[in-house]
């Protein structure tokens, strides 16, 4: 890897951060945005025009609250819970294709921070810790409703990721890769995997919700019987954290979903337009934004249509419901792919 | 439940097309200070101590809006009108104080009905918001009519209205 490399990676990985930060800054408003309109509202309209400056001043007001630590918290864990949920859901953001590849003179330059092979098990292990900030937040804070939102998370999100993977094994079928660049570029002129694999998208996106701790899969912190459920005990930046990583994980989800499922970057007829390539890259990146942010509305969709299942029709929907038809899903793309070799 | 209810899906997409329809309805809000709702022509609100034609008070403090008033928000103290001051008060008995606790008050109109001098009226002024209760107690310096920005109070005293009030018939509607 040369300098120029170096320097383009430090200056992307830079913009990806910044950018990461503000969609989910701007989901927040978006979120009670759209939450207001679906309820007959007009949502925040006071900060700026149209209440654009509202995240600024929800993100002031929350640095200027007293942090409070309780006395019977583990002081440390107390700590560490939120910056792992922090930590784990900005991480995810380096395996994600954004782009296809730019030239600048004569260099090439790819709009993916790190194409893992292992990609996809990469966003998964990334998930799997994102449950510690949550769990170690609930375990530190000493408080019977945030240990019980802390439990409610790991065994709703041990449940779901499951079926998650289960729906990613019968996508590997498809694609017989585990990198997400691959998996974009196979998608390339619209062969996307929502046509192959919509069960599967159906699984995964199901699986997301409660991956993400959305609605109607809150669980963990179910306002009418957990107070916050983990984060109870939490103020200032550090309940911030909390609330903002969850924004942070619905972008990254979001973006996941879209390239796994609805071809990332890659934009229907772009090849017949005749343009440059770099010109190509940035309206594949837009559209992979347009995209994302088309999921982000679904999640906001969603939360403001469905009431939180009940605990038992959670564990009942995950292990009865989407795991076997994850297990069919599975079968069905393997003896398909079977049969299909056979001839 | 039915495996179409096990299932959740058709009940979550007839759902979100309920919000959806919802997301682009015109909204109902309104932005209150730069909006404000059309009041109806014969609001009853902040109450004016109207003066006459010569600019004298007409309010000479025989109390019945005191008694009429049903929340007791009303109090005076009457004075006698010394020689000279018959360019400020009408009659030769006045209100040195009036007050109206703006807490206290309804907004029924009664002191408007039992005023046999037409110097109480109801005006469809909105009474300002305090952060104490003491400012709510207003005194004849906001009561009372200034004389260079005289209260029209005519939108609820039409001719219909004095007539009725003139009617015996009807004093029980007090």
């Amino acid at each position: 890897m040369d300098f120029s490399t170096l320097i383009f990676k430090a200056i992307f990985l830079f913009i990806i951060l910044l950018v990461t930060l503000v969609v989910a800054m701007y989901s927040t408003y978006a979120e009670r945005k759209v939450a207001a309109f679906m309820q007959d509202r007009n949502g925040p309209n006071r900060a700026g025009p149209f209440g654009l400056l509202q995240p600024l001043a929800d993100g002031l007001k929350m640095f200027m609250k007293e942090e409070i630590i309780p006395l019977t918290a583990n002081k440390y864990l107390f700590i560490l819970g939120p910056s792992i949920a922090m930590t784990t859901a900005l991480l995810t953001g380096v395996v994600i294709p954004w782009g296809d590849t730019l030239t600048i003179g004569d260099h090439v330059y790819s709009l993916q921070m790190a194409d893992l092979n292992i990609g996809i098990l990469y966003v998964f292990a990334m998930v799997s810790i994102g449950v510690y900030g949550i769990m170690i937040g609930g375990w530190a804070s000493n408080n019977k409703y945030a240990l019980l939102g802390a439990i409610r998370a790991a065994s709703q999100m041990i449940s779901y990721e499951l079926a998650m993977g289960m729906s990613i094994i019968a996508l590997v079928l498809t694609t017989g890769s585990l990198s997400l660049h691959d998996i974009v570029a196979q998608q390339h002129g619209m062969h996307w995997n929502i046509f192959y694999q919509p069960l599967g998208f159906f699984i995964f996106l199901t699986c997301a919700f409660a991956e993400t701790n959305r609605a109607p899969f809150d669980l963990p912190e179910c306002e009418t019987e957990l107070i916050g459920g983990y984060h109870t005990e939490y103020s200032s930046m550090k309940l911030g954290f909390y609330l903002f990583a969850e924004y942070v994980n619905m972008f990254i989800s979001s973006a996941v979903i879209a390239t796994l499922y609805f071809g990332g970057y890659n934009m229907p007829f772009i090849d017949q337009l005749g343009l440059s390539s770099n010109a190509v890259t940035f309206i594949g990146m837009g559209f992979f934004f347009i995209k994302i942010f088309a999921f982000i509305f679904l999640f906001m969709w969603i939360r403001w249509t469905l009431p939180r299942f009940r605990y038992d029709q959670l564990m009942n929907m995950g292990w009865k419901g989407l795991i076997p038809l994850a297990i069919f899903n599975i079968l069905a793309t393997g003896a398909y792919y079977f049969f299909t070799s056979l001839k | 439940m039915t495996f179409m209810e096990r299932i959740y899906v058709p009940a979550i997409l007839k759902g979100m097309s309920i919000t959806i329809t919802h997301f682009f309805r015109k909204k109902t809000t309104i932005n209150y200070p730069e909006e404000k709702r059309e009041f109806s022509k014969v609001y009853r609100g902040q109450h004016v101590l109207k003066r006459d034609d010569e600019g004298r008070e007409r309010c000479t403090a025989c109390g019945l809006c005191a008694v009429a008033c049903p929340a007791e928000a009303i109090t005076m103290v009457a004075a006698e009108r010394k020689p000279g001051e018959e360019h400020l008060y009408r009659e030769e008995k006045y209100a040195a104080i009036y007050e109206i606790n703006m807490l206290r008050c309804i907004y029924c109109g009664d002191c408007e009905d039992a005023c046999p001098k037409e110097a109480i009226f109801l005006t469809d002024r909105i009474v300002a918001s305090q952060y104490e209760r003491m400012p709510f107690v207003y005194g004849k310096d906001i009561l009372v009519e200034p004389m260079d920005l005289r209260v029209d109070i005519s939108a609820r005293q039409t001719s219909a209205v004095h007539d009725f009030k003139k009617n015996k018939a009807f004093a029980h509607n007090r």
